[in-house]
């Protein structure tokens, strides 16, 4: 049965596929996924391979599904599982992102100094084989604004390819540790920092930058795997021959289209300081040889200083993989008053809409809905709420793109704005969500959280004095901040919600074959619940809060394993470090008072686990 | 402090007294207000305090960006920073020992405007500080939002490339170089930047919120006995730091 059902979920048509595809898949005729349950998930297509037994993209497949074909673990077993390895990296920051496994071989990114280690999955133990440390630039740790993390790696033709903090993409052999390249991609004296996972297409890694509240201009950087030179860039403001923006550009809606509207959108040279910063994640639609990112917030002045849409800040983009060349692009939160970053990931999947089978791109959006697109066109289908009190916007209006905005929830000079939904951490972070074809279903990491923001709080940076925002975070209508969102793709609803506590879910997700979902906690719960009912199977309390992503893969014995980080930090994940004083609710962008009473519930720390049953 | 009866114990306490170190956090490159040698006008004011007291200051060098009271007052690593505005939270600030405002730089000759309510700022190249903070602007930049005057604004991002020396100074330069008409900045980094440029510094008078502020010494929360020891200087040495102050140009809030 689970063969069967594993055999059909495989992709097709597997034009750019690598030495590491899975042994189901197979070329030819276009494979469908039959619903599992009678009458409930509607047909689903997945566009690239999946990670059967090694895990070598920071999602695990191109798509973003972030789901694993994976089924000796199941609903019935789940509960048998436990720990058989554990390694610290000696770093007690946030541990974003999730190893890697290739060729029996495990790979860790830490935190800054962003060593890779190796570690051997062949042997009792699981030793470290080697260690590679790149000695990045220490300045980079005090700029970045969110704690010195790393969101993951790539791996290709032999090389692990990742970002450092300070503005250098790294290709590491896997086999060795030795460096084989080192690209400098960013330059961190004017506040420009990496910390996303590099992210490979083809023969080519994908990189995008941090800082933009500093002001620096978003980008996004193809290298060479072979030897990491740069084969093109793009920005995310300016005028369209920066931003790649030419005569294959076709946006959707006419508030996107124009010329130089990275330029105009702005007063007069403020694109410059325009942000845009790409911090999240990268898809790839290897059918039509499309990468997917979403950018950041319009960079450093205050909405009032920036009237007009600040584009391409808080928007969706596609770009043909190989030049760079703009295809479309969805702003999704003109003019951002709220510090709605909408790096989300983007997972690319064909389902059935309004009875046909359609290319679809869908975005958790930091903003509180679930955007779905058309991800050919850029047509918006569906905009919905997937946290209730989300009240910045009612909607959003299919005709032309746009949000239907409540003013008196805007942020801005001298002004307050009371009971704004969802915060600036969002209704989700960058945190990514994950996709199972067998129910489809999307499982999101929210947060149910709420700001007041009021701009008065007296601050000095470089001996200048200013008044900064006073913004309180506290928990939404639920009155619970974290929950794990079971949504119904399709028919844009909520089917159901956990309940995870105080504070908000902060880990990626991951659905498996098993129908199991996997995720953790910021008190550091590692849970498993039913893909269908949500009902919580299996749950593990770890050393320190989850703010990675869970894996899974095939050990040397044949054996399903899984492995995720625990090691709070990040953002919101800071509030816990020893040095960081609870007093100031307002700290941090209110984000303290959002984690308030962290400490008391985990520490900082640094391990990796493995599990099997 | 030195007085006992025996010579011998007077030469031990007065040595240990004066061995003591004067702990002062500061940035090594932020003039004026500080740099690693020593030319800023917080560095002049810690020596006449250190000096005054029988210490020898001894710095902590960190940039005055995210993280820099954490890093250093909090961390302990030292225990005075030499400017904080009053009603700053992070840090316990002694009663001012100046006052400034933002001020507007301009070539001489050149249009002074005259507030930020001036409608002949709508047709002047207007630059700024971009603080780099989220939500977060220097408070002139509200004012001229709330007015209207924001189609030509050109931001320097206050931290700047950290490499060169004075990063902020680019705004100051802007307005020699003709890159704007006027520049809007916080005063005692106006007053010494364009000092070096002949510029003209006019302050603003404005009571709209975070126009004008009171500067004092910073020390740690619980650091009650340090504060007092710090105004009780600040009172006694008034004409030395004036004196200092009057030489880096610092205008003073009108």
């Amino acid at each position: 049965m689970s063969r069967r059902i594993s055999t059909l979920l495989i992709s097709v048509a597997c034009v750019a596929c690598g030495p590491h595809d899975s042994p189901l898949d197979h070329t030819g005729s276009p494979v469908i996924a039959a619903p599992i349950v009678p009458g409930t998930p509607p047909t689903t297509r997945l566009v690239s391979p999946l990670p059967a037994g090694d895990w070598t993209l920071p999602a695990g497949d191109l798509a973003n599904t972030r789901f694993s074909p994976l089924d000796q673990i199941t609903t019935k077993n789940v509960a048998n599982l436990h720990i058989v390895g554990t390694m610290s990296t000696g770093i007690p920051h946030g541990h974003e992102g999730s190893p890697l496994v290739v060729d029996h071989t495990m790979y860790v990114v830490t935190p800054f100094p962003n060593d890779l280690i190796a570690i051997d999955l062949t042997k009792p133990g699981f030793p470290v084989k080697w260690t590679y440390k790149p000695h990045p630039d220490g300045r980079a740790a005090g700029i970045a604004c969110c704690d010195i993390v790393n969101r993951g790696a790539s791996y290709a033709a032999g090389k692990i390819i990742y970002n450092l903090l300070d503005g250098h993409t790294v290709a590491v052999d896997a086999k060795t540790g030795k460096e084989m390249w080192r690209t400098t991609v960013g330059n961190i004296n004017v506040g420009e920092t990496f910390t996303m996972a590099a992210f490979v297409v083809k023969n080519e890694v994908i990189v995008g930058n941090s800082g933009g509240e500093l002001g620096v201009r978003g980008k996004v950087v193809a290298l060479s795997v072979d030897d990491g030179h740069e084969l093109w860039r793009a920005y995310n403001s300016g005028p369209d021959i920066d931003a790649k923006i030419g005569p294959d550009f076709k946006p959707f809606y006419p508030k996107d289209q124009g010329k130089d509207l990275g330029v105009t959108t702005f007063p007069p040279g403020q694109w410059k300081l325009g942000g845009g910063t790409v911090w999240g994640w990268i898809s790839y639609d290897p059918e039509t040889n499309t990468i997917y990112y979403g950018t950041g917030n319009p960079g450093v002045w205050n909405p009032d200083l920036r009237p007009g849409d600040n584009k391409w800040s808080c928007s969706i983009i596609a770009r043909d993989a190989d030049t760079g060349a703009a295809k479309w692009a969805y702003q999704v939160v003109p003019h951002d008053h709220h510090d709605y970053d909408e790096i989300m990931e983007n997972i690319l999947v064909d389902m059935q809409w309004n009875g046909q089978m359609r290319k679809l791109l869908v975005h958790p959006g930091r903003s509180g809905f679930v955007f779905v697109l058309d991800r050919v066109t850029g047509e918006l289908l569906s905009a919905e709420k997937f946290v209730p009190s989300t009240n910045w916007a009612s909607g959003y209006d299919l005709k032309t793109g746009k949000p239907i905005e409540d003013p008196t929830k805007h942020t801005g000079t001298n002004k307050v704005a009371k009971n704004v939904c969802p915060s600036s951490t969002g209704a989700k972070e960058f945190v990514p969500s994950s996709f199972s074809p067998r129910t489809g279903l999307l499982y999101i990491p929210a947060h149910d959280s709420c700001m007041d923001y009021e701009g008065t709080e007296a601050n000095y940076i470089e001996g200048t004095p200013y008044l900064g925002a006073a913004v309180k975070m506290f928990p939404g209508p639920s009155g619970h901040q974290g929950e794990l969102v079971a949504w119904d793709v399709v028919h844009g609803k909520r089917v159901w919600a956990t309940d995870e506590g105080k504070f908000p879910v902060y880990s990626g997700v991951l659905a498996t074959a098993g129908d199991v979902v996997f995720f953790g906690t910021m008190e550091g719960w590692f849970k498993a619940v039913d893909a269908h009912s949500g009902a919580e199977l299996w749950k593990v309390k770890l050393a320190s809060g989850i703010v990675g992503n869970p894996m899974t893969y095939i050990g040397p014995d044949g054996k399903q394993y899984v492995a995720v980080y625990a090691g709070i930090g990040g953002w919101m994940g800071a509030v816990d470090f020893p040095d960081v004083s609870e007093d100031d609710p307002y700290a941090a962008l209110g984000v303290v008072g959002a984690m308030a009473g962290i400490k008391d519930y985990t520490r900082p720390g640094d391990v990796l686990y493995i599990f099997s049953l | 402090m030195c007085s006992t009866s025996s010579l011998f114990s007077l030469l031990l306490l007065c040595s240990v007294a004066a061995a003591d170190p004067l702990r002062v956090c500061s940035d090594p490159n932020n003039l004026p207000f500080s740099n690693k040698a020593g030319e800023g006008f917080e560095n002049r004011i810690a020596e006449l305090i250190a000096k005054d007291l029988g210490q020898q200051v001894v710095y902590t060098w960190f940039p005055q960006r995210r993280g820099f009271v954490r890093n250093t007052l909090k961390a302990k690593k030292c225990d005075l920073i030499m400017g904080e505005p009053v009603g700053f939270d992070l840090a316990e600030v002694t009663a001012p020992f100046y006052r400034s405002s933002y001020v507007f730089v301009t070539k001489r000759g050149a249009i002074v405007p005259t507030g930020l309510d001036d409608p002949r700022l709508a047709e002047l190249r207007i630059g700024l500080h971009a603080i780099g903070d989220d939500y977060a602007n220097v408070p002139p930049a509200r004012v001229l939002a709330a007015n209207g005057f924001v189609n030509h604004i050109v931001g320097y991002p206050l931290y700047g490339d950290y490499r060169e020396p004075s990063p902020p100074a680019k705004l100051i330069d802007a307005v020699a170089n003709g890159d704007v008409d006027v520049a809007i900045a916080w005063g005692p980094l106006a007053g010494y930047f364009a000092a070096k440029h002949d510029l003209v510094v006019t302050p603003i008078v404005s009571d709209a919120p975070g126009m004008q502020f009171a500067i004092g010494l910073g020390v740690r929360h619980d650091d009650h006995a340090r504060k007092t020891e710090l105004e009780h200087e600040l009172k006694k040495l008034k004409p030395k730091i004036d004196r200092i102050l009057a030489d880096f140009h610092v205008p003073e809030a009108r």
